[in-house]
């Protein structure tokens, strides 16, 4: 133990995505000692691989579109689950947040006059995407980067933390991870630590998460004793890569769609028209001209319904596909090919055409895409405190995709960057305040819990024979795309919930080969306690929420619930918990939206 | 079993030809080449054979990856000798025959195909930070084409195969205390070409990142996954610039009273707060 490493800092940010660098810089700015710890090297986090844009109601190309508009999008968009004032705070800020990045060094697409260009996305009711081709969260993470490492902030890279540590009153301490080069362990110690790990999506077969999506975050905060809101509300993007099969649910950018391309079936029908909730009638094309007179003139018609909500869309192209219109390889086509020009093609979606020309054999100037829905994002997470990130768990704070609350039951395209700036910012001023608030010393992280910690995460190596992590995983996705997927009924839930046990026995037998340094199925085999967490929280969710609400699609619930509108599915743990402990689940009311607001919702809906 | 995209029937009929994949194996203190036979599957990319081998013979392989689409720049190693996204090369466009991967040659190995990229991150630190007037009420103006050479530079996934291909430090580990790299020039180049940026980099460039050690070759624009043109949109206008600066009175004048705001190099070395 006296040989192992041990860091001392006021803010430890665990995550070096979009939000856990906005945190960094902000914590920094206050004079802070801060540390970013992240799985992976500096710049390579999942927030790399946004491409449309950032939402933000800047009114550069309508200057119509305000703040408020865009409260009302993102509000309709989580079907009312939302916290109002996360997703106030969100359309109020996001502005500035785009603005600043500018100023640290981002290189924005310009509109003639030489302001800020932003592109039309999914339910948004105007063209509000700043943007960069279809690289924005490379330009995003790079700005992000760069200025934090010119602020000389420490990052502790390939790095990946197993525990949170908690005093007696069960607030955080600091935290156990080890260095991935070497295997070695290393503990800090921390006023407060801010959670900005990202998504879960790697718990299912086909998604457009990377190795990290494993759900870290919204595990290590849960077994600290934080709250996990609507974790059953996950997103299945429409459009993700259906081929070849190794490429599968690699993410297709909703700019396709923004600008200008259409999704037909095998029969060539743009079929989307016969998929106009009642909600969205409203604001809806009814027949292709109308809608395709809108791309260039917002007033000269209504939206292209290829361009609702997530949700809706991923939900109707698994309709067709399973009403046997689909493409050859299961899927759906996504055909800009015939209605914009190569040259235009190549200028605002090079990554597109790349992706497909080099992995698929695909020329998206010619010919369309096949296409499909894969898992993206999840809407659930760490309950927090709209206005400072606080969780319920004295010093820890959240941010980002690991935070619950602000985008509903289903978020739309782009209001996750802005998401990452407005709350990254907001998490690292909250988790300085709190840093700043407290006397004396950096707190002392128990040594009992540390060698605790240590033995959990390096029992696989003690044992000859076992599990191995990568069968494990590989079952683990297999049963969450088969039960816990885009559509979801009672039985097979209940199922899920059953194998998820098996999974968490098996978890206790795992087994690895080899040293510790960089030993990638030693490191699974860290990540699978929080995957079988995250998942176990999903499928209580998706079992608790007996009704159809963006992320969560129930076969034998199809409608909407107002009564179940009305309540978060809130889970917890004791403080100190861990993957095989229980976990408890209780529906509990939504915060109220207050009259002033709902004014404005209202006023903008009609 | 409602999702109907959950269906695994892509290559049912004939039996599949098998691929040798030649691995190295080893750390810092050596290593060599470890051969796996694998049945092939259609579509797959190098990294996708790489996870095969880990799930199956070789858990422990080592292999750094994260997006598995060509946007991150974490999987570079060399295949067959030539440095190589694993994520984005496709296994049929390889010749017949056994496979070679090795990691990357001009970083030092930590295990297997993963190598210390620190040089590159040390190199980021001492790029003199942007620094642009103050931001205007409703924000800054620039036009599309003033952006689009900028944008250009910042296309880079930060793969670091120029830095690993440049033969001016692929076989000189002497010559990485004085000499940034292709990834750095691109950098320098960026902020050199930023409409709003104040600082004045070039002599630094010259005098302490090397840029005069670059005599051209264009390896790095070959193996750029982003096709950026490094040596002709990046390091040649960059040593135009630096002569510029250092010996042209005209130009220098000219610049003089274009960009009266930029800094010398020793100002521009300091990080602003």
């Amino acid at each position: 133990m006296s040989d192992l490493e041990h860091q001392e800092y006021d803010v430890v940010i665990i995550g070096a995505g979009g939000a856990g660098l906005r945190a960094a810089i902000e914590a920094k700015q206050r004079g802070l000692k801060v540390a970013l710890v992240c799985k992976s090297l500096l710049g390579k986090a999942h927030t790399v691989m946004a491409e449309g844009g950032v939402a933000a109601a800047m009114g550069n190309v309508y200057e119509e579109d305000n703040w408020k508009v865009h409260f009302r999008d993102t509000m309709r968009g989580g079907k009312m689950l939302n916290h109002w004032r996360m997703a106030q705070l969100h359309a109020q800020e996001s502005p500035d947040r785009v603005q600043e990045l500018e100023a640290w060094g981002a290189l924005f697409d310009r509109t003639k006059d030489g302001k800020i260009l932003q592109r039309d996305f999914g339910g948004h009711r105007y063209a509000r995407l700043a943007h960069v081709g279809d690289r924005t969260g490379l330009e995003l993470i790079r700005t992000l980067q760069q200025k934090a490492v010119s602020m000389d902030i420490d990052v502790f890279m390939e790095c990946k933390v197993v525990r949170l540590t908690t005093d007696l009153d069960g607030s955080v301490t600091g935290l156990v991870a080890y260095w991935r080069p070497t295997g070695e362990f290393i503990t800090f110690g921390a006023k407060a630590v801010v959670m900005a790990t990202g998504g879960v999506g790697k718990s299912w077969k086909y998604t457009s998460n990377s190795w990290e999506g494993t759900g870290d975050g919204h595990a290590l905060a849960l077994w600290a004793g934080a709250e996990l809101i609507d974790m059953e509300c996950v997103q299945f993007h429409p459009t993700g890569m259906v081929w070849p099969l190794s490429v599968r649910g690699i993410l297709v950018t909703e700019g396709v769609r923004g600008d200008g391309g259409v999704l037909r079936n095998s029969e060539g029908t743009r079929f989307m028209f016969d998929y106009v909730a009642d909600m969205f009638r409203a604001e809806t094309a009814e027949s292709p001209e109308e809608a395709d007179r809108w791309y260039d003139d917002h007033t000269a018609g209504r939206r292209p319904p290829e361009l609702l909500p997530r949700d809706e869309v991923a939900r109707s192209i698994n309709t067709e596909v399973k009403a046997g219109r689909g493409s050859p390889h299961g899927g759906v086509f996504l055909d800009i090919a015939s209605r914009r020009s190569p040259e235009d093609i190549r200028r605002r979606l090079p990554s597109m055409y790349h992706q497909f020309m080099e992995l698929a054999g695909v020329d998206i100037t010619r010919d369309a895409m096949e296409v499909g829905p894969t898992c993206h994002y999840i809407m659930g997470g760490v309950k927090v405190d709209p206005d400072t990130g606080a969780t319920s768990v004295p010093g820890l704070f959240a941010a980002g995709e690991v935070s619950g609350g602000m985008h509903g039951s289903n978020r739309l395209g782009g209001n996750s960057l802005s998401d990452l700036l407005v709350f990254g910012r907001r998490a690292g001023m909250g988790a300085s305040d709190y840093a700043e608030s407290r006397s004396g010393g950096i707190p002392k992280v128990d040594s009992t819990l540390v060698a605790q910690y240590m033995d959990e995460a390096l029992e696989p190596f003690t044992r000859d024979e076992g599990e191995n992590p990568y069968d494990l995983q590989h079952d683990l996705q297999e049963m969450m795309q088969a039960n816990v997927g885009i559509i979801r009924t009672g039985s097979e839930l209940d199922d899920a919930l059953g194998k998820l046990e098996e999974f968490k026995e098996r978890a206790n037998r795992l087994a690895v080969k080899g040293g510790r340094a960089y030993n990638p199925g030693w490191n699974l085999a860290t990540d699978l306690p929080s995957m079988l967490t995250v998942s176990t929280c999903v499928a209580m969710g998706a079992r608790d929420r007996k009704e159809s609400r963006g992320g969560q699609t129930r076969e034998d619930f199809p409608k909407a619930d107002p009564e179940l509108g009305k309540v978060n599915f809130v889970l917890r743990q004791p403080s100190g918990g861990g993957f095989s402990e229980e976990i408890k689940i209780s529906p509990e009311p939504l915060p109220e939206m207050p009259d002033e607001l709902m004014a404005i919702f209202e006023e903008q809906n009609r | 079993m409602t999702d109907v995209l959950h269906n695994d029937s892509a290559t049912a009929d004939q039996p599949a030809k098998t691929i040798q994949m030649r691995v190295w194996r080893g750390d810092a203190n050596g290593g060599d080449f470890e051969q796996y036979d694998l049945p092939a599957q259609e579509g797959e990319v190098v990294l996708d054979v790489i996870h095969r081998i880990q799930a199956t013979e070789a858990p422990d392989l080592a292999c750094r990856w994260n997006c598995k689409a060509g946007k991150c720049g974490s999987c570079s190693a060399e295949i067959n000798g030539k440095p190589r996204l694993l994520c984005m090369t496709r296994m049929d466009t390889l010749p017949e025959g056994p496979i070679t991967i090795t990691p990357m040659r001009a970083f030092p190995v930590i295990r297997d195909l993963v190598t210390d990229v620190s040089f590159n991150y040390e190199q980021a630190r001492k790029v003199p930070a942007f620094n642009p007037p103050p931001r205007p009420a409703d924000g800054y103006r620039m036009q599309q084409i003033d952006v689009e050479r900028g944008q250009e530079f910042r296309k880079c996934i930060e793969c670091f195969m120029c830095q690993d291909v440049c033969h001016v430090i692929r076989d000189h580990e002497e010559n990485k205390s004085q000499y940034a790299g292709p990834r750095m020039f691109i950098r320098y180049a960026e902020l050199e070409m930023h409409p709003l940026d104040t600082n004045d980099r070039r002599e630094l460039v010259r005098e302490k990142m090397g840029l005069g050690m670059c005599n051209i070759t264009k390896c790095c624009t070959e193996v750029c996954p982003e096709h950026i043109k490094i040596t002709d949109n990046a390091i040649i206008p960059l040593k135009e610039r630096v002569v510029d600066a250092t010996y042209d009175p005209v130009a220098w004048l000219g610049r003089k009273i274009r960009r009266k705001t930029k800094r010398t190099a020793e100002e521009a070395s300091v990080q602003p707060e």
